[in-house]
C-alpha cells in the first residue's frame, strides 16, 4: 500500500532491505545537505562511506539515528517507516513515541566515544539494557561482560572513562552499543579522535564484527585501507548525494567518476 | 571591655543556643524547599511548551528581582486576603524557598548546560526515554558543578533567616531583640548572634568544598 505521495507504508517481501532511504532531504536553513538520497542496505551489510569534508556522511548516520529530522523523503529500517508512522493510510512524521518504538534496531558510535563519565565501563554497558530494556540487573551484567571481553575491556570493567585510553573508551562504546542488541550498528569516524598506535584496536574490534556476526553497518571513515578490507559497499560521498557507489574493489581500483578519482587521489597523497 | 557582662551572657546563652536550632531548622527546611522547587522550575524550563518555559522564566525574573522581605510579607500578610492562611514559620519557609528556588533553578540551569551535546547523544542512541536521559544521564553530571553555587546559596539561605523574624519567627535575630528588650542591654546578645552566625557560615563554606570533591570523586569526573 502507498501513501498518497507515493512512499510505501511498509516494505515488504523477500529482499527488503534492512535500511532504505527513500528520497531523503536535509537542510539546515538555506543550506541543502542531503539531496534526495536514496540508498539500501541489505541485512548483514557493510557499507562505508567515504567522501570529502562537508559532504554530508555524519548526517546520513545522525538522521538514521534519529538525532536529525529529515526535511523530505521517509527512512525504513527492516521495512518500517523510522522517520514517518503510518495514520489514516498516510505516512506522516513521527512521533517522540513511534521513534522510541523504531529506535531499538538502531546503534551508534560516534568520533568521541560519549561514554558516561559518571559511570565505570561496565555500568556504561549495563545502562540500557537495565533501564530502557528492563533487563536484570544479573541479565545485563552477564551481557555486558561477554562484550567487554570480546573488545578487550574486561579487565578494565570497573574503571570510569576518564581512567581509560581514547583506544579502550571507543571499545568501550562498541560494547556498550552492542549490549542494546540493535540490528543495524552505525560508526561515525570512530578512529578518526584516536592517536595512531591504538586505531588498531578499535578497527581489529569492528572486523571482528564483519566476520562473526551478522550486523548491518554503515561506517562512516577517513580510512581508506580500512574500508576496503571490511566493506560490502563502498559509498563516495559528494555535496550531498551518492557520487559513486560499488564494492570497494571497483571503486578503489577502477573509479568511474573524476570526483572519486580526484578525491582518492588527494587522500593517497596525504598518506 | 565596652562593660561586658559575662554573667548575663551566661544567662541569656540557652535562649541563643535554642533560638540556633530555629535559625538552622528554618534554613535548612527553606533549602530543601528551594533545592527541590528550583530543579523542578529549572526543568520546567526545558520542555517543549514555550507557555511553560515563557511563564516560569518571567517568574523566576520577578522574584530574582524583588526584595526577599516583600515576598515574606506578601505570603503572610496578603495570603490571608486570598484565603491562605499560614502560620508564620510556614509563610517564611515557603518564601524563603520560593525564593532560592528562583536562584537555584538558574544555577541548575547552568550546570544542566555545562553537560555536552554528545552526552545527549548518547543517551538517545540508547534509547531513553526523557525521564531517564534526566535521571541517569544529564542531572548527575549537571549537579558536580552546581554544586560550588549550591553551597553559596545555603549559605546565604542562613544568612537570610533573620529576615522571617519581620513576621514573628523565633529565630537568633528575633530572639536577640526579645533578650534585648527585655533586659536592656543589646551588646551580648547581638555580639553573640554574629559569633554563632560566623561560627557557622565559615565551617560550611568549608565543608561545603569538601563535600563538593567527594561527589566528584565519587562519580569519577
Ligand atoms: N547543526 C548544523 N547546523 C548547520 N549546518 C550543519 C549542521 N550540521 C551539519 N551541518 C552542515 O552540513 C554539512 C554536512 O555535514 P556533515 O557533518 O554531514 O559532513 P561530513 O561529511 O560528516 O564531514 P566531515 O568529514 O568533516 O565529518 C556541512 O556543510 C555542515 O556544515
Ligand atoms: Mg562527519
Amino acid at each position: 500500500m502507498l501513501d498518497k505521495t507515493g512512499f510505501p507504508l511498509e516494505m515488504t517481501g523477500e529482499d527488503t532491505p534492512m535500511v532504505s532511504f527513500r528520497k531523503v532531504r536535509k537542510s539546515y536553513g538555506a543550506l541543502t545537505v542531503l539531496d534526495d538520497l536514496d540508498l539500501d542496505v541489505s541485512a548483514g551489510e557493510m557499507v562505508s562511506i567515504i567522501g570529502p569534508s562537508g559532504s554530508g556522511k555524519t548526517t546520513v548516520l545522525r538522521m538514521l539515528m534519529t538525532l536529525e529530522r529529515i526535511n523530505g523523503g521517509v527512512i525504513y529500517v527492516d521495512g518500517k517507516p523510522l522517520s514517518h508512522m503510518p495514520k489514516g493510510g498516510q505516512l506522516v512524521p513521527a512521533n517522540e513515541r513511534h521513534l522510541r518504538s523504531r529506535r531499538a534496531d538502531i546503534g551508534m558510535c560516534f568520533q568521541h566515544f560519549n561514554l558516561f563519565p559518571h559511570m565505570t565501563a561496565l555500568e556504561n554497558c549495563m545502562e540500557g539494557p537495565v533501564q530502557v530494556l528492563g533487563l536484570s540487573k544479573a541479565e545485563a551484567r552477564d551481557r555486558s561482560e561477554e562484550l567487554l571481553e570480546m573488545v578487550g575491556m574486561i579487565s578494565k570493567k570497573d574503571q570510569h572513562p576518564s581512567r581509560l585510553s581514547g583506544g579502550q573508551q571507543q571499545r568501550v562504546a562498541i560494547a556498550r552499543a552492542l549490549a542494546m542488541r540493535p540490528k543495524v550498528m552505525l560508526f561515525d569516524e570512530v578512529t578518526s579522535a584516536l592517536d595512531p598506535e591504538v586505531i588498531g584496536e578499535v578497527t581489529n574490534v569492528i572486523r571482528q564484527l564483519v566476520s562473526e556476526h551478522n550486523l548491518t553497518m554503515l561506517m562512516v571513515t577517513h580510512q581508506m585501507g580500512f574500508a576496503r578490507d571490511i566493506s560490502d559497499r563502498v559509498c563516495f560521498f559528494y555535496g550531498g548525494r551518492i557520487e559513486e557507489q560499488g564494492p570497494p574493489a571497483e571503486l578503489f581500483g577502477n573509479p568511474q567518476r573524476e570526483r572519486t578519482q580526484q578525491f582518492l587521489s588527494a587522500v593517497r597523497e596525504a598518506v | 571591655m565596652f562593660d561586658w557582662k559575662w554573667d548575663f551572657t551566661w544567662e541569656i546563652l540557652p535562649r541563643l543556643v535554642y533560638a540556633t536550632g530555629n535559625t538552622l531548622i528554618a534554613a535548612g527546611a527553606g533549602y530543601v524547599i528551594a533545592v527541590v522547587l528550583g530543579l523542578m522550575l529549572a526543568l520546567a524550563q526545558r520542555t517543549p511548551s514555550r507557555a511553560l518555559t515563557f511563564t516560569v522564566r518571567e517568574f523566576v525574573e520577578f522574584i530574582r528581582s524583588t526584595p526577599l522581605i516583600l515576598q515574606i510579607f506578601f505570603v503572610f500578610y496578603v495570603g490571608p486576603q486570598f484565603g491562605v492562611r499560614l502560620s508564620p514559620w510556614m509563610s517564611g519557609m515557603i518564601a524563603i524557598g520560593l525564593h532560592y528556588a528562583c536562584y537555584l533553578s538558574e544555577v541548575y540551569r547552568g550546570g544542566i548546560e555545562s553537560v555536552p551535546k554528545g552526552q545527549w547523544e548518547a543517551a538517545i542512541a540508547l534509547n531513553m526515554t526523557t525521564a531517564q536521559k534526566y535521571r541517569r544521564v544529564i542531572i548527575p553530571q549537571a549537579i558536580p558543578p552546581a554544586l560550588a553555587g549550591m553551597g553559596n546559596y545555603l549559605v546565604g539561605i542562613f544568612k537570610d533567616t533573620p529576615m522571617l523574624s519581620v513576621i514573628g519567627v523565633a529565630e537568633l535575630i528575633h530572639t536577640a531583640n526579645a533578650i534585648g528588650s527585655e533586659n536592656y542591654r543589646f551588646l551580648e546578645p547581638y555580639t553573640m548572634v554574629g559569633i554563632i552566625f560566623l561560627a557557622i557560615s565559615l565551617p560550611a563554606a568549608g565543608l561545603i568544598r569538601l563535600f563538593e570533591g567527594y561527589v566528584r570523586r565519587k562519580l569519577g569526573l
